[in-house]
Parts: structure tokens; C-alpha cells; sequence
């Protein structure tokens, strides 16, 4: 019981996390139907960028609201710098773009920040909760990472629901034409997505990271597993990469804890094909059919 | 006096040209129609007048200022509000939400506009229908109600001059002349311009003062709406009635 308690909660934290990662990547792809393969790359930057922050006696806080916004900057320049030259050609094009810069800032990071292991502290305690006997995987950093999470969505849905800012933002994703006759800047809009999709992808990085290491390619498995999540979810619904976020955690935690943790990947491809064979649109997609 | 005044426009698509040198003067608080047949431009005039495409001659004034190759966004602002073909409703989002986004150009409109419709109630007493499933998505709307939607939707932007692209298409005779009603209507009540673009010869003469008409990119004629509607030799050729 207590091994299926915490394999259920080591699965929540962990399936979070993938969740945050996922809303970055649908937030890019819903309004421009691009997917930014840079995005982990701009988040391992961003917490190369707390850390550096931190080591220079900047408390934990002050370290994580930098990087926020040094991912929202980032996000912006590279919106502007990179992706908008290569607009009306061929959408292989800017994903491609987004392929060279995932090598690039990595490299890039490797350099400034070196490639060795780097231990990234918490501003709360690692140490697992106990309940009577029971030995709890859930330490205050988990609760921590879950409420940061939250916020994160709470958020991404006020900002979408109840703000015109967020109304345009939907308005310009669903119809850039209709948006833009009725007044609605889609350019600016466009470059506002990528900068908000870099500040919750930062949140990612970061959040992965606390309490653990870093090194450049320590963002690798929740790359994967943030896709997986967002395809299972649909890839244009934040609800969607949220709920594809914790089934995916839940379900690599059960693989981990009964069968192997070797088997992980392959658990999580076959949740993948399992949701694409019964909704191939994903779970909580909008459109019934998608190009392939 | 004359809203908008569009001189010697030439749009092309590559080798075509969509129009050639075309000239049409919509006056104030008047329907102008613009009729032709399918291709024969009167899409790209309305889409070129409102910056979606770029002209490669003439010019475009609105209100004495030239428009010509200004950012579609800015459009909104000057007072000029489009009703594209097709409709133009974003379907995901609710019938509130698309009035919403229309409300909003009007931020940066004179105060004093003349403006029959200028808050979320008068759209909804406008269109009792569209008030009682406010919430609804608008693709859950009939063809007429959509209609109905993108016209409250453009007059809560304050406008000036409205465009209207082909608002009769795949709409019942009854909803037609029900939608043409209003637009008379509102024309008469409260001084809005109106240039009407439409296949719907027949129905469209019916409301408008003006009529021009294109085929082939170029104006053919432009008369009263009343010599038009009388003129048999023109309406076999042109008009299809």
C-alpha cells in the first residue's frame, strides 16, 4: 500500500512538471501550428541563467522570477530574430529553424556554463513527509513544484478566459485574417505567445531542475515526455497538456515502480499509440483531423 | 461628398489582373453596390480597399486621408468596418466573445460617431436571437444568425464606412431580404455608408443608390441603382435578370 501510495504520488509530481513543459509547447503550436523543438533548450538556458544568479548570492526567488524573464525575453527575440524572417515559406522551414536552435543554445550553454554536473538547490526541503509509519514521496519541494504548477494554470486560464488581451490571443489563433480586419495586431500577438510560452517553459526547467542536477542536455526526458503529453492532450489544448502531463507522469511512475524502470519509454510510447488509435486527434484536440 | 474614393486601382494575382484601373466614389450615408459575377473582382476590391491585399496601382481615400497599402489592423480605427465573404465569424469562440472583439476597435473611435449600435445590449435588442444564446459557440449558428452576428459585430466597432462582402450567399430568399431590411435601415436611421459587393443583382439594386458594375476587373458602368434596375440591355448582359 505504502509502495502504491507514493508510486501515485512520485507520479503526480513528476507528471506536473511534464504538464508545464506540454502548455509551453501547445501555447506556440495553437496559435502559429508550429512546434518549437527549441523550447527545452531555451528552458535549460533560462535555469542555467537562475543558477548563475544563485551563486552569486541572489536568493532562490529572485533566481527563479530572472529566469521567468529572461525565458520571456528569449522567447520574444527569438520570435522576431529567427522565426518571423522565415514566415511564408514553408512551415518545414521554421521547424527546422527550431531543430538547429535546440543544437545550438545547448552548445551554447556547454560553453558559457561548462558540461559538468551541477547541483541545483531547493528552497525547500527534499526530505519526504512521513505519516505515521508511512514514508511519504512527497517532500516540500514536490508540493512546491505541484503549487507552482498550479499558479502556472490558474494563470494561463485567467488570462485566456477573463482578459481582452487573452481574447485577442485566442481570436488571432483561431482566425489571423478575421483577427486583424477586426483591429487585433496578430503580429504582436504572435511575438507575445512566443515570449509567454518561454516564461512557462523556464518554470519547467526550473522546476525540473530544484532539488536536483543540471547539466546542457539535462532537459532530454522531459522533452520527450512534454511532447508525448501534448499530443496526447491534443497539442492546441492547454486543459489537454495538462491532463496528457499527469497521465503520462502516473503512468511512467506505475511502469517504474511495478515493472522497470528501463521500461519506461517504451510505457509511455504505448500510452501515445493507445490515444492516438482511439482519439488520433488526441484527447482534447479541436479539430477532428490533423495533417500528417 | 464622398467616404471613400478609390482611383485607378489595379490588383494582381501574378499575371492576372483582378482589377484594372478601377474607379468608384461611395458618398455619404449611401449604399453603393458593387455587382458582377463570380471572378469578376468584386472580392479583391473589398479585400484591397481593406488592406488585405496590396494594390500595385491607384489609390484609396478614406474620409480625405489616403488608406492606400495601410495595415489591415489600422482599418478598424479609421472607420472602416469589414464583414468578409464568408462570413467571418470565429466559430470557436462565443457570440459574446466575437461582439467583444468588435466592441474593442471602437476604443480609438471619436466619441461622437454616429453609431446605432455601441454596447453588447443594443447589438442583443438589435438581434433578439443572438442575445438569448449569448454564450453559445458561434458555430452552433444557422447561416442566417451568423449573418446577423458579423454585421452587429462590425457596427459595435463604430464605423464610419462598412464593407459588406456578398451577404446574401447560401442564405434563404427570406433571411436576404431580411438582412438587406436592416442594412437599408440602418443606412437611413443613422447615416452609415455602406459599399455592398454581391451576385445578388436583383436584391442588392433593391436597397442600394448606387450601383457599379465590374466584370473582368474593369467598371463597366456605374448608374443610379434605379436606371440599373430599368435598364434591360444591362441586366441581361451583366446583372442576370
Amino acid at each position: 500500500m505504502q509502495h502504491f501510495i507514493n508510486v501515485l504520488l512520485n507520479g503526480i509530481t513528476q507528471g506536473i512538471v511534464i504538464a508545464a513543459f506540454a502548455l509551453a509547447l501547445v501555447l506556440i503550436f495553437r496559435s502559429t501550428r508550429i512546434v518549437n523543438f527549441a523550447q527545452g533548450s531555451q528552458a535549460m538556458f533560462t535555469t542555467y541563467i537562475a543558477l548563475t544568479l544563485m551563486n552569486n548570492d541572489f536568493p532562490y526567488w529572485v533566481a527563479f522570477l530572472g529566469a521567468l524573464a529572461a525565458g520571456f525575453i528569449i522567447g520574444a527575440v527569438l520570435e522576431r530574430v529567427v522565426i518571423r524572417p522565415l514566415e511564408g515559406g514553408m512551415e518545414l522551414n521554421i521547424v527546422i529553424a527550431t531543430l538547429g536552435l535546440y543544437v545550438a543554445i545547448q552548445a551554447l550553454a556547454a560553453i558559457l556554463f561548462g558540461s559538468d554536473y551541477k547541483s541545483f538547490s531547493s528552497p525547500v526541503g527534499v526530505q519526504g513527509f512521513q505519516v505515521g509509519d508511512l514514508n511519504l514521496a512527497l517532500t516540500p519541494t514536490s508540493i512546491f513544484v505541484i503549487c507552482t504548477v498550479g499558479v502556472v494554470v490558474v494563470g494561463l486560464t485567467l488570462l485566456f478566459q477573463k482578459t481582452q488581451l487573452g481574447l485577442t490571443m485566442r481570436a488571432a489563433a483561431f482566425d489571423g485574417e478575421v483577427s486583424r480586419i477586426l483591429g487585433v495586431r496578430v503580429s504582436h500577438l504572435l511575438t507575445f505567445g512566443w515570449a509567454l510560452a518561454g516564461l512557462v517553459g523556464s518554470v519547467a526547467g526550473i522546476l525540473v531542475a530544484t532539488g536536483s542536477f543540471i547539466y546542457p542536455s539535462y532537459m532530454e526526458s522531459l522533452i520527450a515526455f512534454g511532447f508525448i503529453a501534448a499530443v496526447i492532450g491534443g497539442l492546441d489544448s492547454p486543459i489537454g497538456a495538462v491532463v496528457g502531463g499527469l497521465i503520462l507522469g502516473i503512468v511512467n511512475s506505475l511502469v517504474s515502480g511495478y515493472l522497470a524502470p528501463g521500461l519506461v519509454t517504451i510505457g509511455a510510447f504505448v500510452v501515445l499509440i493507445a490515444v492516438l488509435l482511439l482519439k488520433p486527434g488526441g484527447l482534447f484536440s479541436s479539430t477532428q483531423a490533423r495533417r500528417v | 461628398m464622398s467616404v471613400l474614393e478609390i482611383k485607378n486601382l489595379t490588383t494582381t494575382y501574378g499575371p492576372v489582373k483582378a482589377l484594372d484601373s478601377v474607379d468608384v466614389a461611395v458618398e455619404t450615408g449611401q449604399i453603393t453596390a458593387v455587382l458582377g459575377a463570380n471572378g469578376a473582382g468584386k472580392t479583391s476590391l473589398l479585400r484591397t480597399v481593406s488592406g488585405l491585399v496590396k494594390p500595385t496601382a491607384g489609390t484609396i481615400t478614406l474620409d480625405g486621408t489616403d488608406i492606400t497599402g495601410k495595415p489591415t489592423e489600422s482599418m478598424v480605427h479609421r472607420g472602416m468596418a469589414h464583414v468578409p465573404e464568408g462570413r467571418g465569424v470565429i466559430a470557436e469562440l462565443t457570440i459574446e466573445e466575437n461582439l467583444r472583439l468588435g466592441m474593442r476597435g471602437a476604443a480609438k473611435r471619436p466619441t461622437d460617431t454616429p453609431a446605432p449600435v455601441r454596447t453588447l445590449d443594443d447589438a442583443y435588442q438589435l438581434f433578439p436571437v443572438l442575445g438569448d444564446r449569448r454564450n453559445a459557440q458561434a458555430h452552433t449558428l444557422s447561416g442566417g444568425e451568423r449573418q446577423m452576428l458579423v454585421i452587429a459585430r462590425a457596427l459595435l466597432a463604430r464605423p464610419t464606412l462598412l464593407l459588406l462582402d456578398e451577404p446574401s450567399l447560401g442564405l434563404a430568399p427570406r433571411i436576404v431580404a431580411q438582412i438587406f431590411n436592416l442594412v437599408r435601415a440602418l443606412v437611413n436611421d443613422s447615416g452609415l455608408t455602406v459599399l455592398l459587393v454581391e451576385q445578388n443583382a436583383r436584391s442588392a439594386l433593391s436597397i442600394a443608390h448606387t450601383g457599379v458594375v465590374l466584370n473582368l476587373g474593369k467598371v463597366v458602368v456605374t448608374e443610379s441603382a434605379e436606371v440599373l434596375q430599368n435598364d434591360a440591355t444591362l441586366r441581361h448582359s451583366y446583372l442576370g435578370f
